[in-house]
């Protein structure tokens, strides 16, 4: 990628990037991460990684984003009238983030030159799948295994249980029924 | 050809915006996108050292890295929405039940 178009990306990153962080209202942040998937995408793909580039915007933006969009929907969420005090914690947390910022950029500035032109077939599906499907493989089984874990837990967690009746369907629903009775108590 | 520590001063750069996010930021929505943030910073850091190195391992460690990212999402929104649902309220200062 020719060092003009990595700046406009790279800019594009960081200023949306600092629109995720800033904006008062979650919508405009969420459209501030938008921009700044969208444009590491393009610097993936201009890097080579073409089909990870395509699946980061479609996975990230595509779905996750959209979850997201569904959840501040849900809360019925209003622009945040300013935030309350505490200077002290803003303080520190802006002195650690200056020094891990000041710490990466010694590490990296000092990074290998330039990258060699790329190997043919390099970051296509076929490549990728040979890696996944042959080295990777038990990670890859893992991973479904974690995806199945966090549905299941999501549903669990997000849905509404009937705290007023107790529950008949096992020992840890009913627990949580007694949890729950407990709380209102 | 733009080298690679340019590449990888952006992602350091990304990452410490989302750092500032978390730290900062008391919405826990919002602190939910600056990981998002940091996570994508990582990732193009994984591409740019594994283009560097002519290797494409990297690219599968951003397919994981993506894979998990998006199971936090689930769980970590749902957790959201339980806590707005008995708290009415999602600002993390206070959601301090069991906060020392």
């Amino acid at each position: 990628m020719e060092v003009g178009v990595f700046a406009f990306f790279a800019v594009l990153a960081v200023v949306s990037a600092l629109g995720v962080v800033l904006q008062r209202s979650p919508v405009h942040s969420l459209l501030a991460l938008v921009a700044t998937l969208l444009a590491i995408s393009a610097l993936l793909i201009g890097l080579g990684a073409v089909a990870i580039g395509f699946l980061l915007a479609i996975v990230y933006v595509g779905a996750i984003v959209v979850v997201f969009l569904f959840v501040i929907w849900l809360l019925n969420l209003q622009r945040d009238p300013g935030e309350p005090g505490h200077l002290a914690a803003k303080f520190f947390g802006a002195f650690a983030v200056a020094a891990l910022t000041a710490e990466l950029f010694a590490f990296f500035v000092r990074a290998p030159v330039g990258p060699p032109p790329a190997p043919a077939g390099y970051g296509s599906v076929d490549r990728l799948a040979d890696l996944i499907f042959r080295d990777y493989l038990v990670a890859f089984e893992a991973t479904s295994l974690l995806l199945l874990v966090a549905v299941v837990g999501a549903v669990a967690v997000a849905r509404r249980w009937p705290a007023d009746q107790p529950r008949r369907s096992g020992a840890g629903a009913s627990a949580h029924g007694e949890l729950r009775r407990a709380e209102r108590a | 050809m733009t080298p690679v520590s340019y590449y990888l001063v952006l992602g350091a750069a990304l990452f410490a915006i989302g750092v500032a996010g978390v730290v900062i930021r008391r919405n826990l929505i919002v602190i939910f996108m600056s990981i998002e943030v940091m996570l994508n910073a990582v990732n193009l850091t994984l591409v740019a050292l594994g283009r560097a190195l002519g290797s494409t391992d990297g690219q599968v460690m951003v397919f994981f890295v993506m894979t998990v990212g998006a199971a936090e999402a689930a769980v970590g929104l749902a957790l959201i929405l339980a806590a707005f649902r008995s708290r009415h309220t999602i600002k993390a200062d206070e959601l301090n039940l069991m906060r020392w």
